[in-house]
């Protein structure tokens, strides 16, 4: 089973987890203009990769958030995990499966001086001691 | 759970309500160790599902009614008695005694309602959504590592905190209360089956440990 580190919530078993396909497969800016073929290649059509293949995947289980993986088709290895509308990460700047340092702010907030982390892209909360998902990784 | 007086909102007709586990209350009360693992079900709390950006104007004046939102994933937060469970980024879980519920004459839902107003996200009464089990004991931790593969230890796992996860291959959300307490919240239609796994993950701490 793979262990995927979900940008939220930290490393999780794949059961918890739903693929969602090719990532970056942008939907057409004039769909009306295609014609079937290439309405079926963007619908249907997709890379069949033998190495590293940016996808996108729903922690359904957890956090019910979107995130992209970068994946190795053949050795299964996690390059990278990176949020929905980002690029594709370079391969060799691949993102550790975990240990980077959090960026999650206290725990609870008033509402009005929550630091600045966006919804998805948040790092895996992996390094601040106190809380789940740091266990969850091990 | 107060099943008083008091409780007598729903046109009269608290009294019928059924709870999710509720047929299996003497096979709970039967499963249960005194002193090693008991499990019940302590059903009927108010829950509201609760979407709001937590940084937004909408989120102050709900962090108001509701106390602290969490911002991590397994924090909680809430205040007086209403407990506010991380579910993602923008989506909690609010959970409260039962006679806080508006049709008994408390205010929350209406409170919350009102607090996020015309603002984008949600606030709606999922009560009935899920029932709660509590399991408690010193084995309480060995029988959820049977079917759960997070590491639970409370060194990564403390009171305090809860997580969106699986037990026994069903969704719930896992709330650590105290050192050796967990309240697990099963949607309704898993309640039978994750009552009877929990009971069947039980029975062993029933016989004397094989050295
Ligand atoms: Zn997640």
């Amino acid at each position: 089973m793979l262990l995927i580190s979900c940008p939220n919530c930290g490393s999780r078993d794949e059961t918890e987890f739903h693929y969602g396909g090719q990532a970056h497969v942008p939907y057409p800016e004039d769909p009306a203009a295609l014609d079937d073929r290439q309405w079926a290649e963007f619908l249907f059509y997709r890379d069949n990769t033998k190495g590293a293949f940016a996808e996108r995947w729903l922690h359904s289980t957890g956090c019910r958030q979107w995130f992209n993986l970068l994946r190795d088709t053949v050795t299964y290895e996690i390059q990278a995990v990176y949020p929905m509308g980002a690029a594709r990460p370079d391969r060799a700047a691949a993102a550790p499966e975990s240990g980077t340092a959090s960026t999650a702010p206290d725990s609870t907030t008033t509402g009005t001086a929550a630091p600045d982390i966006s919804g998805t892209s948040t790092a895996p909360a992996t390094s601040a001691g106190t809380t789940a998902p740091e266990g969850a990784s091990k | 759970m107060a099943d008083t007086a008091a409780l007598n909102g729903i046109n009269g007709l608290r009294h019928i309500r059924r709870s999710p586990a509720s047929h299996l209350a003497a096979a709970l009360e039967a499963g249960s160790i005194e002193g090693t693992v008991v499990l019940r079900e302590g059903p009927f709390r108010t829950m509201v599902g609760l979407r709001v950006d937590p940084r937004s104007e909408e989120g102050a004046r709900v962090v108001a009614v509701a106390g602290g939102l969490p911002l991590r994933c397994g924090d909680v937060g809430g205040a007086d008695g209403v407990r506010v469970l991380w579910l993602g980024p923008s989506e909690f879980l609010v959970v409260a005694s039962e006679d806080v519920h508006d049709s008994l004459g408390g205010t929350l839902i209406d409170s919350l309602t009102a607090a996020l107003g015309g603002a984008p996200g949600q606030v709606v009464d999922l009560s009935a959504n899920r029932t709660t089990f509590e399991l408690s004991g010193t084995r309480a931790r060995a029988v959820l590592e049977k079917g759960c593969s997070l590491d639970l230890h409370p060194r990564s796992f403390p009171p305090g905190t809860a997580l969106s996860t699986e037990v026994g291959n069903i969704p719930v959300v896992l709330e650590k209360t105290g050192k050796e307490s967990f309240r697990i919240f099963p949607r309704a239609s898993f309640a039978d089956f994750l009552g009877r796994w929990l009971l069947d993950a039980m029975r062993e701490y029933a016989s004397p440990e094989v050295p």
